[in-house]
Formats: structure tokens, C-alpha cells, sequence
């Protein structure tokens, strides 16, 4: 009545010899069609466990997931698009906060959203912290006159520990809950511009063209110096995989460093023709990097850092300050100066605009990512602060176009 | 191809069998793909391989990630290193492992070791992988349905004495519970021998046998 597979195949001697894949006789005649299965399987069970003959591998970059709903019959020709309801992109800030003072330096890094979800921003030789979950802002430290203004801020992966560059080419390892400094890190010979963490390790780029791996654990926290740069280093991106470090000068080039071998870099990409502080590691596609180049070059270069292949250069029009990708689709945001000072969202891989977000008056510096990916907060010339729900808007809130904001950040909220 | 001369008998290299069946590989998970319809058919399109028309996929990343794989097991083909490749398809919602295609390899060591050459005809081992294809194709006769969305995977049983390129990591067999198996045929280059089996998910059963 129904598939007697399984018995054709329980009969067929041939087939049974080779699932036993041994020499062995077959007990079955008439078996039940779940014996040799079961045998076979348990076979192949055994020569799995045989661990001190095989290692099984997966290779560590899948495939894209099929977006399309299936249908219920094979091969069936599907009449609408591959892609789900594209959802609205709002083209203007949800928010906007004053930020006075913020130092208008296209190489320095003044802004970071931790994974607490508390964004910090150095005004001068302030700091401040934003909680975004309850709208408050609180002042961290103001540093000496002496030794600021600040010129970087990285928070650590715990959210918590937040490193804070300086003028004077020191480092301050900052516990931003309860307000306390917890060392200083020196080594740099002029102000540090860029930060990146890499678990314990903070690794510090400096005007000075070095970048230093700091084990903040240790006394003598210098472990590691990455030298290749002739000018400041102003980009710096660690992969996901805490493997590869991307930097990023003044002097046009992009390094890619593996972190065991900090003496050569894997790559020295020199296609950029201005600074490029703009990095980004490809969230879904791991050997993917994204750089953008400052005025003189305007470009954004996509490469494949298994081999060092460039894959893709756009034209922009305008100096790429910052790059993020979007941690729920394969969206690339860019942010840049004159004359738009806008933000633009593209499609990957494509490279085709989906937006662009304009409302600053002057050229947008620095832009950081909410943890749970749905917010971009982006820092400008003009001294404000601004958010936007460009990657979407968090799941509990529903897709409702967002509203105009009635109590506070009320759909930043739900992020947990 | 590896075959060096048009003369009666081929010339067969290890480099040239591992060209074969890391190529073979990548046609037959396609063809995998198409035919379990992982992913829906607009996104393959048609090429002649093997005599028979193929269906090859456009996704970009599906494309990359196949590619990388087939380099990478042909690199450990000529070094006789690899024991079997193995496509599974799993369920997207729960993961749970649906269907296995196992390839099994057998690596002839004398020729690893020793560098010789074997003399198989190019045809005839077409001939062999079309019988294949054209068994991979007929599958969803009897294969049950996938009435959900899926994805596949891919895994390689190498030597314990491979170096674990950065690319890869170690997984677990991603086996299914009192499989179904179905044996089809296998083509041999005279280097490499590669067994084909699918074993499934039973379906419910209504009745038992």
C-alpha cells in the first residue's frame, strides 16, 4: 500500500552488503524494514564516533538562508518576488540631542553605543554616557585640561568597561557603571584617535602611525605592536572572529593584520586615494570588509579578506566618515559630509540606494549601532546627536511606521 | 580535463581525478539543491555538464560558499585525506537533520603516496557520474516531501591529521534517527571511488510494515 522503499531496499542484498559496508553476512531475508536500517545506521553511528580516525569539518560561512517561502509542491513557480514587504525606512531622525563642543575632527573617534545599550560620547575633554533604555545622560569624567580633549571612546564587549583615548597619547580604562578609572595605559607617543576591543585586549591606534594590543589585565599591558602605518591611524575594526584587525590611516592604506603575527600584516590594500577611517567587517559574510575613503577618494571598497581581492568600489560623491552593517539584512549604511551630510543605506550585494537620511548641517563624523542593530545614532560638525531607525524597527514594537515620540525613546525601550 | 591524450585509455593524475570529483561534487549538491527545491527554482539555470543539462545556482553567497568548498576538498582529495563529503538538509524552523546525502570516498593511497598515474577513459567515467546525476534527479519520486522551508549544510569526514583550515570548524555528524536509505551508483576514476548514498527522515508512518 503505501512506499515499500525501505523493503525493496531491505531485500535488495546488494544494497544491505554495501550499507554494511563490511564483508559481513546479512541476517535478512524478509526483515522488518527497519532492521538494516537501524544496523546501517548504527554503523555509520560507530564509524562517526570513531574519532581517532575522522574529524568531521563544517565549512564556517553558510550560505545565505532561501528567503523565499516555500510552497507546498516541488517546483512550483512562484509568481511574487523573493523578497518579504520591504519595510519603511523613516528619512528623518527620530531624535535629535544637542551635542556643544564636539570636537569637528574628521580622524578621531568620539562616539560608541555599548552593549548595556548606554552610548557614550566625548564633548572637549568631557565624556558622557546616555542610557537609552531610560533617556538618561550622566557625565563620566571630565578629563585634565592638559591632557585632553579626548579623542576616542570604545566601549569593551561587557558594555560596561569603557576605554577612553586622550590627547596627550594616554589611554584611561574607565568602569562606566560606577563611575571609577581603573588604569591608565601609556605607550602611544601622540594622541590616540582609535580604539578597538578584542576581549581583553584593547588595541589602541595613535597619531603616531602604531597600533598597540593592550592586555588590560596585566601590569605591563603592551603585548603586541602593529607597525605599517606612516601617518595617524584613524580606522581601526577588529572581525568578528577576533582574528583579523583592520586599520585604517592617514596615510590612504588599509592593513589587515592577523592577530598571531602582529610583525607582518596579511594585506596592505593602497587602492583608497584619502584617509580612510571608515571600516566594517561583514556581519553575515565573514571574510568581507567594507572601507571608505575620506575626501580626496569618496569611495566605498568592498574586499575579500581571504584573499585581498577588492571586489567592488562605488563612487559616493562625498567623504565616507563611517560604515556599519545592518545586523538584520544585507544593508550597508554610510555616512559622509559635504554637501548632503547624509546618510545613505545600500542594498548588498548590489550596492544599489535603498536611502538616504539627511538632517545634519554639517558633515556627519561618527556613527555607532544600538546592540540590538534596529538604531544608528550619528554625530556631526553641526553638534548634534541624532538617531534613526534605519535597520528596522525592534520586534515587540511591530512594524508600525514609527511614531512621533510621545514619552521618551519609547520604542528604544523594548530592546531587551 | 585530466585525461592528458584523445587515445582509447585516458591518462588519469591524482590532481586531475580530484578535479573530477570535487567538480562532481559541486554539480550533484546543485542538482540537490534544485531538485529537493531548497531554494526555489528561478534561482538555478541550466548548463550543459555531463551530457545532461545541470542546473547551477545564481546566489552569489550559495555560489561562494560552494566554491570554497570544492576547492578546499579538492585540495584534500589529492592528499588523500578526505573520507566522505556529506550535504545535509535540515529543517530551517527546528533544525532537525531531514536528509543526508553521503558521498564516500575511497582514495587509491598508492597513487598519493607514489605519484603514479591510472588509465580510465574520460567517457566511461562520465557515463558513470551522468547514471548519477540522472538517479539524484529521479530521487523525489520517493524521497519525502520537505514541506518546509530548509537549509543545507555541508560536511567533510577528513583524517584526524588534517590541519583545520581557519575557514572550517569541527561539527558534529548531524546524523538522522533510524534512517531510511537508498543506495545509488558510484563512479570510479581509478583514483578515487565515490560511493553515493541518501538516507532520510522516515515519514510518519501510518501503518507499520
Amino acid at each position: 500500500l503505501d512506499r515499500f522503499i525501505p523493503n525493496r531496499s531491505a531485500m535488495d542484498f546488494d544494497y544491505a552488503h554495501f550499507a554494511l559496508m563490511e564483508g559481513r553476512k546479512v541476517e535478512g531475508k524478509e526483515q522488518v524494514s527497519s532492521s538494516p536500517s537501524r544496523e546501517a545506521y548504527n554503523k555509520q553511528l560507530a564509524e562517526t564516533m570513531n574519532l581517532n580516525r575522522t574529524r568531521i569539518l563544517a565549512f564556517r560561512n553558510k550560505p545565505q538562508v532561501p528567503v523565499k517561502p516555500y510552497s507546498a509542491s516541488l517546483l512550483h513557480q512562484q509568481p511574487k518576488s523573493v523578497k518579504p514587504q520591504r519595510r519603511h525606512i523613516p528619512q528623518t531622525s527620530e531624535r535629535t540631542l544637542d551635542a556643544p563642543d564636539l570636537v569637528d575632527d574628521f580622524y578621531l573617534n568620539l562616539l560608541d553605543w555599548g552593549s548595556a545599550n548606554v552610548l557614550a560620547i566625548a564633548l572637549d575633554h568631557t565624556v558622557y554616557l546616555w542610557d537609552a533604555s531610560s533617556g538618561s545622560t550622566s557625565e563620566l569624567v571630565t578629563i585634565d585640561e592638559e591632557k585632553g580633549p579626548v579623542t576616542s571612546v570604545n566601549f569593551a564587549l561587557d558594555g560596561r568597561n569603557l576605554a577612553v583615548g586622550l590627547n596627550n597619547s594616554e589611554v584611561q580604562i574607565w568602569d562606566s557603571e560606577a563611575s571609577r578609572k581603573l588604569r591608565t595605559l601609556k605607550g602611544h607617543h601622540s594622541r590616540v584617535g582609535s580604539l578597538a576591543w578584542n576581549n581583553h585586549v584593547l588595541t589602541t591606534g595613535g597619531l603616531d602611525g602604531q597600533i598597540i594590543d593592550n592586555d588590560v589585565r596585566i601590569r605591563s599591558h603592551v603585548v603586541g605592536t602593529y607597525r605599517g602605518h606612516s601617518q595617524e591611524v584613524c580606522g581601526l575594526k577588529w572581525s568578528g572572529s577576533g582574528q583579523h584587525l583592520a586599520s585604517g590611516g592617514n596615510d590612504n592604506v588599509v592593513h589587515v593584520w592577523d592577530r598571531c603575527s602582529t610583525t607582518q600584516w596579511l594585506h596592505r590594500l593602497e587602492e583608497h586615494t584619502a584617509a580612510v577611517k571608515a571600516l566594517a567587517w561583514c556581519p553575515f559574510q565573514s571574510s568581507l570588509l567594507a572601507t571608505g575613503g575620506g575626501g580626496g577618494d569618496r569611495t566605498i571598497k568592498l574586499w575579500n579578506n581571504r584573499t585581498g581581492a577588492c571586489l567592488n568600489s562605488i563612487d559616493t560623491g562625498s567623504q565616507v566618515s563611517s560604515l556599519l552593517w545592518s545586523k538584520n539584512e544585507r544593508e550597508l549604511l554610510s555616512s559622509h559630509g559635504f554637501t548632503q551630510n547624509q546618510l545613505t543605506l545600500w542594498k548588498y550585494p548590489s550596492m544599489v540606494k535603498m536611502a538616504e537620511l539627511t538632517g545634519h548641517t554639517s558633515r556627519v563624523l561618527y556613527m555607532a549601532q544600538s546592540p540590538d542593530g534596529c538604531t544608528v545614532a550619528s554625530a556631526a560638525g553641526d553638534e548634534t546627536l541624532r538617531f534613526w531607525n534605519v535597520f528596522g524597527v525592534p520586534d515587540t514594537a511591530k512594524k508600525s511606521a514609527p511614531k512621533p515620540v510621545a514619552e521618551p525613546f519609547s520604542h528604544v525601550n523594548r530592546i531587551r | 580535463m585530466a585525461s592528458k591524450t584523445a587515445a582509447a585509455k585516458d591518462i588519469i593524475t591524482l590532481h586531475g581525478s580530484a578535479a573530477i570529483v570535487s567538480e562532481f561534487f559541486c554539480y550533484a549538491a546543485n542538482s540537490i539543491l534544485y531538485n529537493r527545491a531548497v531554494y526555489p527554482e528561478e534561482s538555478f539555470v541550466k548548463v550543459k555538464k555531463y551530457g545532461l543539462p545541470m542546473l547551477l545556482i545564481e546566489d552569489e553567497s550559495v555560489k561562494s560558499f560552494l566554491s570554497n568548498l570544492t576547492s578546499q576538498i579538492s585540495e584534500w582529495l589529492e592528499a588523500g585525506k578526505l573520507q566522505r563529503v556529506v550535504l545535509v538538509i535540515m529543517s530551517k524552523a527546528t533544525g532537525e537533520v531531514l536528509e543526508r546525502w553521503n558521498f564516500r570516498i575511497e582514495t587509491d593511497n598508492e597513487v598519493v603516496e607514489k605519484g603514479v598515474s591510472r588509465e580510465k577513459s574520460d567517457k566511461e567515467i562520465m557515463r558513470e557520474i551522468q547514471a548519477i546525476m540522472r538517479q539524484v534527479a529521479s530521487s523525489i519520486t520517493y524521497l519525502p516531501c520537505l514541506d518546509e522551508a530548509c537549509v543545507f549544510d555541508v560536511l567533510a569526514y577528513t583524517d584526524t591529521d588534517v590541519a583545520v583550515p581557519f575557514t572550517w570548524i569541527e561539527s558534529d555528524p548531524k546524523l538522522i534517527a533510524n534512517p531510511q536509505m537508498v543506495k545509488l551508483h558510484a563512479f570510479d576514476t581509478k583514483i578515487h571511488k565515490v560511493d553515493t548514498l541518501v538516507s532520510y527522515k522516515n515519514d510518519e508512518w501510518d501503518e507499520e510494515e
